[in-house]
């Protein structure tokens, strides 16, 4: 093989190289890509800004039957500022959209309180579409866990 | 049998009445592995979402089944009596119920647990057929009349004719069975406080339930419980309503003497 | 089915105030099967609202992600002394209502 060739190999080789190192970066971005895509099918929200809306939910779940959450969100609830629709997005449960509230003026204060099942270890998200049209999102992931016992009275 | 004299002389006390003492020493007080002062309730060792859904009233779910049973309590079809008719306001009369319960009865010569007291009154005293176990109707009841007795300490009453029942509940309390080939005491008395996958041991006490169980998704009795531990060491389960079952509840409710009843309460 | 609501005894005129409810609902997921293998089907409480004086003041849409014997506290402002009234129904269709008296104070 003449020099040029060679280096031209060596420089296909290095490129390949580098190629597989770029590969798993890619594959992380592309799974937390996933949620923003879900969020949006469901709520049609293409790029709720973080804030305003807090969830407070356990970190670490008693049982998924049941994790209590309460969504806050933060608006005077005025005629003209108030929150229309509130989403409750759980990414990996077999039916992702758990619940959707209408909310108006007359609610006076952004705050809903509920038990939602969780299938597993996953991210809860909460959509808030305001009366403007603007949207905001609240994340909290959630650690859901087996029960230790099998339980042969469950049907 | 050795007779023991006091020291200093003492009087001298006839033997026939040494030899009752000792009978009921040795049949009523056996060794108590936890010790009253170290006895915790189930709810203590949950994770606080449970804590706070047992002590909300309203967020527990378990009151769901209460309300049930006070709308069932003061209803009466056509001539039969409802419960109010001869208990009149449950909240007076059923004080205390519950936290002495299992109790033995005399009639029957067995373990009566208060879901069994319940259906007896029923059979017995309406003339209404027995609710059946386990059903929406009879936890219902079972945790209306066992919230009348909320915050009562547990004080139940083993005589001689219980005696044997008891007996029979210890000895199957620190018998290994099932597949797992485990006793309740291997977990409730020697390992509890420490975690079995995600969870911790309890002392295994009872006295949430009746109560909501956030694995069941349901409201369900101290008896379906006790089935799923079995369960738990792939031991068969003995049936709802049978004799084992409610001679363990009796065992279980003397381990637990001093506990407050925290019926409906709330578990995993 | 057993429903039971909450409100706080007395409320104060133009003041949000908490509002709960619970119902006593399978809210079966239709992902469970029966002891002879056969799939028990979906039924959840999928439709509530709440009216105040006749004027809807809250509504939630609800699938199989809420927990069974569903729970919900939402807040609303009050306006005059009078009924809020919940209904409700479930995928089988069967309905549900119960109804609570707002004492309003100036």
């Amino acid at each position: 093989m003449t020099r040029s060739r060679i280096a031209v190999a060596r420089r296909r080789f290095l490129q390949s190289c580098g190629a597989l190192v770029v590969w798993p970066t890619l594959a992380r971005a592309q799974e937390a890509d996933a949620l923003p895509a879900l969020v949006e099918k469901l709520t049609g929200a293409k790029a709720p800004r973080d804030g305003k809306v807090t969830l407070d939910i356990p970190r670490i779940a008693d049982n998924g039957n049941a994790v209590p959450l309460k969504v806050k969100i933060e608006s005077a609830m005025t005629a003209q500022d108030h929150v229309k629709t509130v989403h409750l997005i759980a990414e990996k449960n077999p039916r992702p959209l758990v619940a959707a509230f209408f909310l108006g003026p007359h609610s006076g204060k952004a705050e809903i309180d509920t038990r939602i099942r969780l299938n597993g270890t996953q991210r809860v998200v909460a959509v808030a579409t305001m009366a403007d049209g603007s949207q905001w999102r609240g994340i909290a992931e959630v650690d859901v866990a087996e029960s230790a016992c099998y339980d042969a009275t469950n049907p | 049998m050795t007779v023991r004299r006091e020291a200093g002389g003492g009087r001298r006390v006839p033997l026939a009445a040494l030899l009752v003492v000792a009978f009921h020493a040795s049949a009523a007080e056996p060794q108590r592995a936890i010790a009253p002062s170290a006895l915790r309730s189930g709810v203590s060792f949950a994770g606080a979402d449970v804590r706070a859904m047992q002590a909300d009233e309203f967020a527990n779910p378990g009151m769901l089944w209460v309300e049930r049973g006070a709308k069932l309590w003061r209803a009466s079809s056509g001539p039969e009596k409802s419960c109010s008719a001869c208990h009149g306001d449950a909240a007076a009369s059923m004080k205390g119920v519950a936290a002495r319960y299992p109790a033995w009865d005399a009639a029957g010569k067995r373990v009566l647990t208060l879901d069994a007291r319940i259906n007896a009154c029923r059979v017995g005293q309406q003339s209404l057929p027995a609710l059946a176990l386990e059903s929406d109707d009879l936890l219902g009841l079972s945790a209306y009349v066992a919230a009348q007795s909320r915050g009562v300490p547990v004080k139940i009453t083993i005589d001689e004719r219980a005696a044997p029942a008891f007996e029979r509940a210890r000895a199957l309390y620190y018998r290994r069975i099932g597949q797992f080939n485990l006793s309740c005491a291997q977990c409730h008395e020697q390992s509890w406080g420490k975690r079995i996958y995600r969870e911790t041991v309890s002392q295994g006490h009872g006295t949430g339930y009746p109560g909501y169980r956030l694995d069941w998704q349901a409201f369900g009795s101290l008896e379906r419980r006790l089935r799923a531990c079995y369960s738990g060491v792939r031991a068969e389960m003995p049936d709802y309503g049978s004799a084992e079952l409610a001679e363990l509840q009796l065992y279980l409710a003397w381990r637990a003497e001093g506990l407050p009843v925290e019926a409906p309460g709330v578990r995993r | 089915m057993t429903a039971r609501v909450l409100v706080p005894k007395e409320v104060k005129r133009g003041a949000p105030f908490p509002v709960r409810i619970a119902i006593q609902h399978v809210m079966e997921t239709g992902f469970r099967y029966d002891l002879f293998g056969k799939p028990i089907p979906k039924n959840v409480v999928n439709t509530l609202v709440c009216r105040y004086d006749g004027v809807e003041v809250f509504r939630a849409e609800m699938g199989s992600g809420i927990a069974a014997n569903p729970y919900l506290q939402f807040y609303t402002v009050a306006g005059k002394s009078g009924e809020l009234e919940f209904s409700w129904v479930d995928d089988a269709g069967v309905e549900g209502s119960e109804r609570v008296m707002v004492t309003v104070v100036p």
